[in-house]
């Protein structure tokens, strides 16, 4: 029951073929088997999960109209709010606090009667590449136990690929749902930014956050997303338009004359050799369903990383200033006689990790007097060649594809001691935030060298959405047929599933 | 190659109110170099003319109507507070004994 689709089990809940009370169950067996392995969640909610599930298993009974995801299990990336349940973003900061409110999507996944299982395994507040940067430790890719699971939406991309929900939400800020989709072999969207309400969503870099959807097939992956998107009028930078109609995208599923474009600057050196062989043989399968390959130039690309470095780190500088001891979260040092700031300091020392000091003081640095031009005006002027570079290939093409992540999935500790290294992992996914359009990856196959999955990153305008689910709905057709069957099914099984 | 002393760092870390070890600020120090080397990447183009993009879309001010809508309770307000007296946030000192 936990293999199929989301679209199978919705189609098996409304013909009655079974409750969402037992296929909500199977999962937290499901989860009660293989995350002491694979740590996904960090907290599972099973009793309100249930409960939610039996809410909709009596509406049904009732003859009450229903949303198609109505009493399906979802994992919940744990940087967004949900009234009740304890909230970290992965930082010891938080450890303990539950949120007096629901974030925007969790109003909505409520909404829509989705069950949520629990929230997941993240890097703090969403810095970083492989979920090593939790507070409360790593995640593991069930791929490869040794190996992580990309970041920092890993216990979302891992919960998805290990069988323990079908689809899960994570969020991303310079790749963190796109990269360890590729490294999971599942599917993940970052929609447009303003698409999805940022309410309730603990900031890391407000101009490049957004949150959105995991799945395993393209098509349950559109139907998240069109639950989550939507105007909000209590996110400033809520997009006041219709919702692309990402369901429909994703069935239509047709190339056929569309024009695809290849960027030149996302390729080549620095890429592994399976990654780069998947990538082409999804480019030859999309040219024999009928599109257009295209190569497009894209130069300031190659100083995305820098100005993301600049500009993340900044604007999570001013951000995280709110973490200070007074309102919520932790408190330390608070003896007899001490002052505030000395409280601020000593809970900030202690509640914060590494990699979130370092770049607390990055960006500090950067937007500090005499340094301000040099590093945080110099990277928004990249940001402007970044759109303008957009602009022009989306003139010569429909949609824009490189592969997601230059590696497959790395060895837990590679990495860890080297950010420079890290930082690496968002070469090709970082340029999306940084224009705020839409991006997709999406399983192309498995690298030769080390039978890891590798992802193909689809880019669109902004509110475009919907080609991502055109272009990935047709590519993901064809290969599915090749391999006779979805990659997701190849992952080992993790002790016995059901 | 740029670099960060131990002093600039532990300046930096004052401001950003992270009261850091000795230790943690030989070693930030140590890795800002190839950091700031890496970023500093921005600098290599000529940029003279170039528009700074803040925020990807056209963002406007947004007005409603002053009318009084529904919030958080006192109760659900205080809810996360480390420490509380009379329905407020009790915080440590802010001003010395003398102020």
């Amino acid at each position: 029951m936990i293999k199929k689709t989301a679209a199978q089990m919705s189609a098996a809940l409304s013909s009655g073929e079974m409750t969402s009370v037992a296929l909500t169950q199977s999962h937290l067996d499901r989860i009660n088997e293989v995350d002491p392995k694979v740590k996904a969640f960090l907290h599972v909610d099973s009793e309100n999960a249930l409960a939610q599930a039996a809410k909709v298993d009596g509406e049904r009974a009732a003859g009450k109209k229903l949303h198609p995801l109505a009493g399906i299990p979802l994992a919940l990336k744990d940087v967004l709010a949900q009234e009740g349940v304890p909230t970290t973003a992965g930082s010891k900061i938080l450890q303990g606090w539950k949120p007096p409110y629901d974030s925007t999507v969790v109003s909505k996944l409520k909404q829509a009667g989705v069950v949520i299982l629990g929230k997941t395994n993240m890097d703090e507040f969403a810095m970083g590449s492989s979920t090593e940067n939790s507070g409360y430790g790593p995640t593991f890719n069930p791929w490869d136990l040794s190996r992580t699971p990309g970041g920092s939406s890993g216990g979302s991309a891992a919960a998805v690929s290990a069988f323990e929900a079908p689809i899960a939400v994570g969020s991303d800020t310079g790749g963190s749902i796109r990269q360890p989709a590729a490294l999971t072999g599942i599917v993940g969207v970052r929609p447009t930014y303003g698409a999805v309400s940022r309410y309730g969503l603990i900031a890391y870099s407000s101009s490049l956050d957004q949150a959105g959807p995991f799945g395993r097939t393209v098509l349950d992956t559109a139907m998240l997303h069109e639950v989550m998107a939507g105007h909000d009028p209590r996110d400033a930078t809520s997009i006041n338009a219709a919702v692309p109609k990402v369901v429909a995208a994703a069935r239509s599923a047709d190339v056929k004359g569309k024009k695809i474009g290849v960027i030149k600057q996302l390729q080549g050196s620095g890429y592994q050799t399976g990654v780069l062989a998947r990538f082409n043989e999804s480019l030859e399968t999309l040219a024999s369903l009928g599109a257009e390959i295209v190569e497009v130039d894209c130069p300031s690309f190659e100083f995305a990383l820098a100005a993301y470095y600049l500009i993340a780190p900044s604007e999570c500088s001013s951000n995280l200033a709110r973490f200070d001891a007074m309102r919520y979260g932790l408190r330390t040092g608070d003896v007899d006689g001490a002052s505030a700031e000395s409280v601020m300091n000593a809970t900030r020392e202690a509640g914060f990790g590494r990699e979130v000091k370092r770049r607390i003081i990055l960006g500090t640095y950067a937007l500090s007097s005499g340094y301000y031009d040099a590093y945080y005006g110099s990277a928004q002027k990249i940001r402007t060649l970044i759109i303008e570079d957009y602009k022009k290939a989306f003139t010569q093409a429909d949609v824009l594809v490189s592969p997601t992540s230059p590696i497959t999935a790395f060895k837990i500790g590679e990495k860890s001691e080297d950010p420079i290294a890290m930082y690496l992992a968002d070469v090709a996914t970082i340029p999306v935030n940084l224009a705020g359009i839409c991006g997709m990856s999406l399983p192309a196959g498995l690298a030769d060298e080390d039978g890891l999955p590798v992802g193909f990153q689809i880019m669109a305008p902004a509110m475009q959405d919907q080609r991502l689910y055109e272009v990935g709905g047709a590519l993901e057709a064809a290969l599915v047929s090749k391999w006779g069957g979805y990659l997701i099914d190849q992952v080992p099984a993790l002790g016995g599933a059901k | 190659m740029s670099s960060l002393s131990r002093d600039d760092v532990a300046k930096l870390a004052a401001l950003a109110r992270i009261e850091m070890t000795e230790e943690e600020l030989v070693n930030l120090a140590s890795q800002f170099g190839s950091i700031l080397d890496a970023v500093a990447r921005v600098q290599e183009l000529d940029l003279e003319g170039v528009k700074a993009t803040s925020h990807p879309q056209p963002i406007e001010n947004i007005f409603r109507e002053d009318q009084v809508q529904s919030s958080l309770t006192p109760e659900q307000a205080l809810s996360g507070a480390p420490a509380q007296e009379d329905q407020r946030f009790r915080v440590p000192q802010i001003l010395g004994e003398a102020e």
